[in-house]
Formats: C-alpha cells, sequence, structure tokens
C-alpha cells in the first residue's frame, strides 16, 4: 500500500492555479524529492496533504486516512517541517522540544534515540533562545521537535533552503538514517543537485509534475545528445552556438556552456564554423537533473 | 465488555494527556508574556498612571475660577451674594469692574467669569419672592473656551448666588452623592472598563494572530491538539493578569482617592471578573476574523476602544447625547460595565441593584463566544 | 586600460561590538561582471548597502562611480541602479506603472520615459503584459523586469543581491544572459550569489568569509590556487572553517 496517495489534487487562488490536477504515490519507507523552483506549488502540496487547507478539486491519502474526512487523525500522526522557520523564538531549544512532546503527549526521552543523532549537534545550546541559533541549527531543531511524537510520514518543506554547504549535507544525512528507521519521507527543495539523495523525485514547475521517476530514470529520459562547449569569450559564444545548424539549445551551465544537438548536428562543422573563437572546446557529457529540467519546460 | 472495563482506564490516560497538553499550552503563553518585558511593563503601568493622572491631576472640576464683580448699586443683597462667591474656596473674587471692562477682562484671561447684577437689585429681589413676574437680574458671563469647567462654574455659582432661603425652597438643586463633581469617581470605573479592554481584547487577539503571522500555528495545527484549546490556553494568561490588574485598580482607587466602595467589594469584583471574560471572547472573535496583527490591532483599537471612550459614558455623559448615540451606546458593553461600577461603587447599590447590567453583559459575552465558534475553522484559510 | 569604477579600503562596519563587515578592500574595473560569494551572514549584503549608499560604514574609505562613500551617499544612489531579491517591485501596480515610477524616480523625463519603456517591454516581450499587476507574474519575469528597470536610467553600476533565488533554471539562465548583455554595453555589474555555477560567470570573484575577504580572482585562477574542479569545491574548503552561519 501506497503511504501517500495524490489524485488529480488541483488547488487554485483566485486566479492563480497553485495545483493543476497532480497526482503520485511514495512508498513506504521512501525518501521522495519534490523538485522544483518557487511557484511550483510545492508549499500548497505541504499544505493539502497535512490538512492545513481543502483541495479545489481531487483526492489524497496519508497512510490510508483521507485529507478531508479523516484530517484529525492525520495531524496526530505526521511530523510537518513548515517552509520558514515555524518554533517559537523567544523559547529555548529545550523549551521548545518540551513542548511539542507535550503537545503530542510524549515524553521527551521516550523519543530520545529517535531524534538523539539530530538532537546532539544543539544540545551544547539548549539553554539558548531559538532566535539566536544559526540557521542550520534552526532547522536540526525543527526536526527534532516534528519527530519527537515517533511519526509515521514526515513532511519538510524545503529544509534546506538558506542555510550553510555544510548544515545542508548533515541534514540530508540525516534523513537517509531516517528513512532506515522505516519513515516514509516527503521532501521538497529548490536545488537540484539534492535530486540525486532521493529514491524517486517529481519534477514541479507551476502547479504541475514535469515527470516524476528514480533520479537516474529521470536522466535517462534526456534523448538527445549532450554537449559541453567552452571557449575565451563566453558570451559570445552562446550567440554564435544558437546559430549553427544542428543546435536545438545551448544555454550557460557554469564552467562550461551545454550544447543539445539534434539529429543533424555534427561536431567537426561546428568546430569549424567557431573556428575564429579561440581555446575553442566541445566534448560529449552527461545531462544532469537540471538539463532535463529545463527540456521538459520547454515542452 | 473488555473494552467497557479499559474505556475509564482509556478515558482517564486521554483526560491526562488533554490535561498535560493544555498545561503545556498554558506554560508556553506564560513564558512569551513573562519574556516580553515591555508589554508587561505597560499591561501594569498603564492603569497605575491613568489612575494617578485622573484622579489627581487632571480635573474637570471647579477650581480657581476668577470671577469679576459688576455692580452699579451696592446694595445689600449684592453684597451678600459677593461676600458668599468670595468665601467659597472654588472661586477667587478678583474685585468689582465696569461695564465696558467685561469684555477685555474675558478676552485677556484676567477673569474666567463675570457677574453682572442688575440696577436696584433688591427690590427686584422681592418681586421675584412675591411670584411676579420680572426680567432676569443676575448675569452671568463665563469664558466658556473650557466646556467642561465653565459648565461646571456656572451651575455651581448659579447654587452659590441663589442660596437665599427662600430661593432655596423655589429650586432643589443638589449635587447628589459628588457636590463637587470629583472626577475621580466618575474617571475610575471608565478606567477599568478601558484597561480590561485593552489586555484582554487587544492582547489576546494579538497574541492569537501573532501565531498566524509567524507560522507557529501551522506546526500547532498539525497535532492532536485542537484548536480551541489553544485558544483557550491564549486566554488564561491574560485573565490572570486581568485579575491582578483588577486588584491593583482597586486598591489604588480606595486607598489613593478615596473612591468609596460602599456596594460591596465582591459585587464590583463579580462584574468586573464577567467584564473581562467579555473582552477575552471579543479578542477571540478580532482573532478569528483577521489575519495580521496589524489589523488586530486595528480592529480592537478602532473598532472598540474608540467607542468605548466616547460613547460608553466614561468621559461624556450619555444624557447628553443626539437620541442615534443614545441608542447607539447600547451596544457598547463599557457602557454597561461603567454604569454597573459606578452604581456598585459610588451610590453604594447592592449587587442585586445592578442585575439588569449584569444580565446584559452576560448576554453579550454568550453572544460573542457564539459567534467565534461558529466563525471558527480549523483549516489555515 | 581598464578604469576603476569601485574602489574601496579598510571598510569596516559595526553594530555595537559585532563586526559584520572587517576590513575590506578591493577595486571593480568598468565592464566586469564582479561577484560576491559567501554565506548568509557573512557580510555580503552589508557591504553591498555601503557601497549603494544605504548605510554608512564605521571606518575606512571608498568610492563608487566617482563618489565618496561616507560623505555621498545621495550622489551615490543617483548614479546606480539597484535589485535585491526580496524587493524588486511593486505587487499592487501594474508593469507600466513600475517602469514609470522608477524611471520617475531616475530623474527621466516623460519623452525618454515613454521611449525606454517601449524598448525594454520589447526587449523582454513583455510588450503584451503591460498592464498586468505584477503579482499575477511568475517570479522569474518579475525578477527580469526588475533587472531592466533597475537600468532604465542606463547607470554606470547596478548592484544585483541574489537575484536568482528560487528562480526556476532557465529564467535563471535569461536573467544570467541578460547581465552579460549589459555587461558587454558597458555597464559594471555588482552581484552577490550564492549559486556557485554562478560565481562562474562572473570575470571576478570576491569570497567572503566572517566579514573579511579571503579570496578574490577570477574564477580559473582560484580553481588553479585551490587546486578545485568547480568554484562549489573552492568555496567549501575557504567556507570550512567559517564561524558564522546564517
Amino acid at each position: 500500500m501506497n503511504v501517500i496517495e495524490v489524485n488529480n489534487l488541483s488547488k487554485g487562488y483566485g486566479k492563480v492555479k497553485a495545483l493543476d490536477s497532480i497526482s503520485f504515490s511514495v512508498k513506504r519507507s521512501e525518501l521522495f524529492g519534490l523538485i522544483g523552483p518557487d511557484g511550483a506549488g510545492k508549499t500548497t502540496l505541504f499544505r493539502l496533504l497535512t490538512t492545513l487547507i481543502n483541495p479545489d478539486e481531487g483526492s489524497a491519502t496519508v497512510d490510508g486516512l483521507d485529507i478531508i474526512k479523516d484530517y484529525r487523525k492525520i495531524r496526530s500522526r505526521v511530523g510537518y517541517m513548515p517552509g520558514r522557520f515555524s518554533l517559537y523564538p523567544d523559547l529555548t531549544v529545550e523549551e521548545n522540544l518540551a513542548f511539542f512532546a507535550a503537545i503530542f503527549g510524549v515524553k521527551v526521552k521516550d523519543s530520545y534515540d529517535l531524534v538523539a543523532p539530530i538532537y546532539k549537534q544543539i544540545e551544547p545550546f539548549r539553554k539558548r533562545q531559538a532566535h539566536n541559533l544559526s540557521g542550520g541549527m534552526k532547522q536540526k531543531l525543527a526536526l527534532s521537535c516534528a519527530l519527537i511524537h515517533h511519526p509515521s510520514v514526515l513532511f519538510l518543506d524545503e529544509p534546506t533552503t538558506g542555510i550553510d554547504a555544510v548544515s545542508r549535507s548533515e541534514l540530508w544525512d540525516m534523513l537517509k538514517n531516517l528513512k532506515e528507521k522505516g519513515i516514509t519521507i516527503l521532501v521538497s527543495t529548490p536545488y537540484m543537485d539534492e535530486a540525486f539523495l532521493c529514491d524517486r523525485i517529481a519534477l514541479c514547475n507551476e502547479g504541475r509534475i514535469l515527470g516524476i521517476d528514480t533520479p537516474q530514470g529521470i536522466i535517462e529520459q534526456f534523448d538527445s545528445k549532450l554537449f559541453e562547449v567552452r571557449a575565451d569569450n563566453m558570451f559570445a559564444l552562446l550567440e554564435a552556438a544558437r546559430q549553427v545548424e544542428g543546435v536545438a539549445e545551448c544555454y550557460p551551465f557554469g564552467q562550461a556552456h551545454h550544447l543539445v544537438a539534434d539529429d543533424n548536428f555534427n561536431m567537426y562543422r561546428f568546430k569549424e564554423q567557431l573556428g575564429t573563437f579561440s581555446n575553442l572546446t566541445i566534448t560529449p557529457t552527461e545531462p544532469t537533473i537540471e538539463d532535463v529540467f529545463i527540456n521538459l519546460m520547454k515542452q | 465488555m473488555k473494552f467497557f472495563v479499559c474505556w475509564p482506564a482509556m478515558r482517564k490516560e486521554e483526560n491526562k494527556v488533554m490535561r498535560n497538553n493544555l498545561f503545556a499550552l498554558v506554560k508556553k503563553e506564560s513564558l512569551h508574556i513573562l519574556r516580553d518585558k515591555r508589554t508587561m511593563l505597560i499591561v501594569i503601568l498603564i492603569p497605575v498612571v491613568l489612575i494617578v493622572l485622573f484622579g489627581f491631576a487632571i480635573s474637570t472640576e471647579v477650581n480657581n475660577v476668577n470671577v469679576a464683580v459688576v455692580a452699579p448699586d451696592r446694595t445689600n443683597g449684592v453684597n451678600d451674594a459677593v461676600n458668599r462667591i468670595a468665601h467659597n474656596d472654588y472661586f477667587t473674587f478678583c474685585g468689582y469692574i465696569n461695564q465696558d471692562e467685561i469684555d477685555q477682562q474675558l478676552r485677556s484671561g484676567k477673569v474666567s467669569a463675570v457677574i453682572v447684577f442688575a440696577p436696584d437689585f433688591d427690590r427686584r429681589m422681592e418681586q421675584i419672592n412675591a411670584g411676579l413676574p420680572s426680567t432676569p437680574i443676575i448675569q452671568l458671563i463665563v469664558d466658556a473656551s473650557n466646556v467642561n469647567s465653565a459648565g461646571a462654574a456656572t451651575a455651581y455659582m448659579q447654587e452659590i448666588l441663589l442660596g437665599t432661603e427662600s430661593q432655596q425652597a423655589m429650586f432643589e438643586t443638589r449635587m447628589l452623592f459628588n457636590p463637587q463633581m470629583k472626577s475621580a469617581y466618575n474617571f475610575v470605573p471608565g478606567i477599568m472598563g478601558l484597561i480590561f479592554i485593552l489586555v484582554c481584547a487587544m492582547m489576546t487577539s494579538v497574541s492569537i494572530v501573532r501565531e498566524k503571522e509567524v507560522g507557529t500555528m501551522e506546526v500547532l495545527l498539525v497535532s492532536p491538539m485542537r484548536p480551541t484549546k489553544v485558544f483557550f490556553a491564549k486566554m488564561i494568561p491574560y485573565f490572570v493578569i486581568s485579575c491582578v490588574v483588577l486588584i491593583i485598580i482597586l486598591l489604588l482607587s480606595y486607598y489613593l482617592l478615596h473612591v468609596p466602595m460602599s456596594g460591596g467589594v465582591w459585587g464590583i469584583f463579580s462584574m468586573s471578573l464577567l467584564y473581562v471574560l467579555l473582552s477575552l471572547s471579543l479578542g477571540l472573535l478580532v482573532s478569528i476574523v483577521v489575519k495580521t496583527q496589524v489589523a488586530a490591532l486595528l480592529l480592537s483599537g478602532m473598532v472598540m476602544m474608540l467607542p468605548m471612550l466616547l460613547l460608553s459614558g466614561m468621559l461624556f455623559p450619555i444624557e447628553n447625547f443626539p437620541k442615534f448615540f443614545e441608542v447607539l451606546s447600547n451596544v457598547v458593553p463599557a457602557r454597561w460595565y461603567i454604569e454597573g461600577i459606578r452604581k456598585m461603587m459610588i451610590q453604594g447599590s447592592p449587587f442585586v441593584a445592578v442585575w439588569k447590567e449584569f444580565t446584559i453583559l452576560l448576554g453579550m459575552t454568550v453572544l460573542f463566544f457564539g459567534m467565534s465558534l461558529l466563525k471558527f475553522n480549523d483549516k489555515l484559510e | 586600460m581598464s578604469e576603476t569604477v569601485i574602489s574601496v579600503r579598510n571598510l569596516t562596519k559595526r553594530f555595537g561590538d559585532f563586526t559584520a563587515v572587517n576590513n575590506i578592500s578591493f577595486d571593480v574595473y568598468r565592464g566586469e561582471i564582479f561577484g560576491f560569494l559567501g554565506a548568509n551572514g557573512a557580510g555580503k549584503t552589508t557591504a553591498m548597502r555601503m557601497l549603494c549608499g544605504l548605510s554608512y560604514p564605521t571606518s575606512g574609505s571608498g568610492t563608487v562611480a566617482g563618489f565618496n562613500v561616507m560623505r555621498e551617499g545621495e550622489m551615490i544612489k543617483r548614479h546606480i541602479g539597484y535589485m535585491s531579491q526580496r524587493f524588486s517591485l511593486y505587487n499592487t501596480l501594474t508593469v507600466g506603472e513600475n517602469i514609470k515610477l522608477f524611471a520617475g524616480i531616475y530623474g527621466l523625463s516623460k519623452q525618454v520615459t515613454a521611449k525606454r519603456s517601449e524598448e525594454l517591454l520589447a526587449r523582454l516581450k513583455f510588450s503584451s503584459e503591460r498592464d498586468t499587476l505584477v503579482k499575477a507574474l511568475p517570479l522569474g519575469w518579475k525578477q527580469k523586469l526588475a533587472f531592466a528597470i533597475a537600468g532604465i536610467h542606463r547607470p554606470e553600476i547596478i548592484f544585483l543581491d541574489e537575484p536568482t533565488g528560487g528562480v526556476d533554471p532557465v529564467t535563471r539562465r535569461q536573467f544570467w544572459e541578460m547581465i552579460y548583455e549589459a555587461a558587454e554595453g558597458g555597464t559594471t555589474i555588482f552581484v552577490t550569489t550564492h549559486y556557485m555555477d554562478e560565481a562562474e560567470y562572473c570575470s571576478r570573484v570576491s569570497i567572503i568569509v566572517d566579514g573579511e575577504v579571503r579570496a578574490l580572482d577570477t574564477p580559473t585562477r582560484l580553481k588553479q590556487q585551490f587546486n578545485a574542479v568547480s568554484m562549489d569545491e573552492v568555496f567549501r574548503m575557504l567556507a570550512r572553517d567559517a564561524q558564522r552561519g546564517e
């Protein structure tokens, strides 16, 4: 049985359609990632699944419970970390944790072994008020509070946005550990490079899902040839490359540009036509999640 | 069968969890309030400051009114009347002036009132006493740029001037309970009405809406915690604070301002507690209706405090209102509270005498709670 | 020979006993895309605000577009463009109204405003959206429009504070193409970002850690210096011992 089932879920705000007939499912103990930029509908989806708002159309179940009919039961058993820091800034780390434990009717020490690997990192700061913590520590505290009642499903809305790179990888390690303990995790992120840390992902944009698969599976959906091109004058290269026959797309990609080739493309002809560019190189390369995303967006 | 045997134990366990929940919430709310030292200071300080200010510094009493007299014939009657004014503590007799000096004296502010005695005062006075018709024999020209004190001064002067025995029989003008119209008696009930709306309605609603705005409400909702409990927990600390403030106000009024509590302290206390509950339910209603703290402040401030100040009878007597506002004032809870408190505090009426005010306040409280429950929705939107 | 448009020496900003920016010094040349990299809380935004004339330095000196940061903040503001992630345009105004507003703020005449407005909308292919409320636009469009508006008065320097946060990958690239174009046209771009791949698009990059400039060079030379494959690696090495997180 799927722990999370979403069927044609839609939600609009005025003229804007935040979610447009979304469907997907998450299996038990899966670490499922919603990958997409702002405005993709990730937060709206989380709010629907945690029963904070009602959909316009469609249905969904969490742990077999309907989000409309059984919402109270869902609220008792899931863990939720909303997009921005939502704990009490004027309470200390300890007080926040004790409070949420009491809300869920558990004792802190009963959940200790589940929360410990995370809590240990902020324990030295336990008497500090939450607003004085760094971004990374705040997220660890929020995660501890979300886990305190042994939830079977965890909903994490952009837990890694706005925090430093080191804390980000620490957080993902913690999520892997939790998954191994049997907790199903639905997490969202705008960072494409975090996709590979998930079991399966859904690429989202503007209220729609562009593709669902394992990260590797998504990559394999990219069926054109991809090249990396470089030269001394990168900007001019960009414009020039787009004029060459057989070039479907050429876009900046950090150190090099990525060139998407169609069937008419010929690598040697390309080098010839752009011979005036000094230090021109072109090599085939493997696509990344971002390449797939860009490709799917254009369709 | 087994279920029924276990059920009491399960209920007990569930009850214990629910009690723990509530306790945890109340504890958290208390921590928030106690750590917000600035607000705490304001809540305790404002009643004290207001009472001292209104009690001592500000007054609409008659005090130190400078009076000049125009009297072409200084008859015995005139001298008598002038002496009575001069010997009165609240007036200062500044001497006799001429008719043409009146305007200049008043405009320059040297005097606040001029009493003009008609010529042949004594004879005319006899005529009036005999019941014969006559034109007015005393003209009071009063600087009315301060309307409140002008009215008071005029009334008092009239009382003093006409205080001969014969006139005493004709007019029975006496200021009951507050002959000097001490404003402290007037204001203490008003201050109480104001403070409790401030603490209970405004602060409670702001506190609830803050959770909505900051986002912690989301996390609280996704838990077994019933939202009604969240609201309940928010109201309890403010209820406690209100009781503390109530005691402070009563102590200050009694010992510092000598406001009599003739009707019995318990009656005053009960009425006040009902009013606190009413304000809390108003705060609850506001918090359900608005989304931001600013809106909560505006709604509590504009829609509640302003009518309270203007229409409740705290500053301006209701009897003086035009009909429309007089009717409107029936809707303002503070009006009933202040009336009830005044009756008990100053008139010395027993609690039974204010049953009407009490019932109206009770009805309003039930209404606001009812409206809150109806409008309440445990989803985010 | 490249002319210096920004020159900063020993610039420091203190808030009480907290030193947000500690003694930074660097130059920026005309037509460069100068990148400012660092974690949140490292001091990037504070430093940028000093350069924009939005906040006065505690000590040190600097000139931006020829004006003194210590004394001529108002003149600086008139000669630069500015855009940040947090605020770019007024949501309750239409596209056209926003353009007119900012053109007015920068002192452009009615005729010039009308002409540049047309050009801008045509270039962004927004002409049909002139009367759309900004809040109805997708985030990516908003950011592109905000950047175009930041340059409407043809300033020498445009400051961009985390302009591509949360934006979809396609728009992000289109945005950077706009930046490239502006730089080719002679405008100097000063941009902060925490996307490491965007560091590669910069002519030179400075990395801020704990309020100090720990590295400053072209991306290529930085990678050589730190023996790294990507800017991400360079950054991680420098940020490892950072005291200040967000």
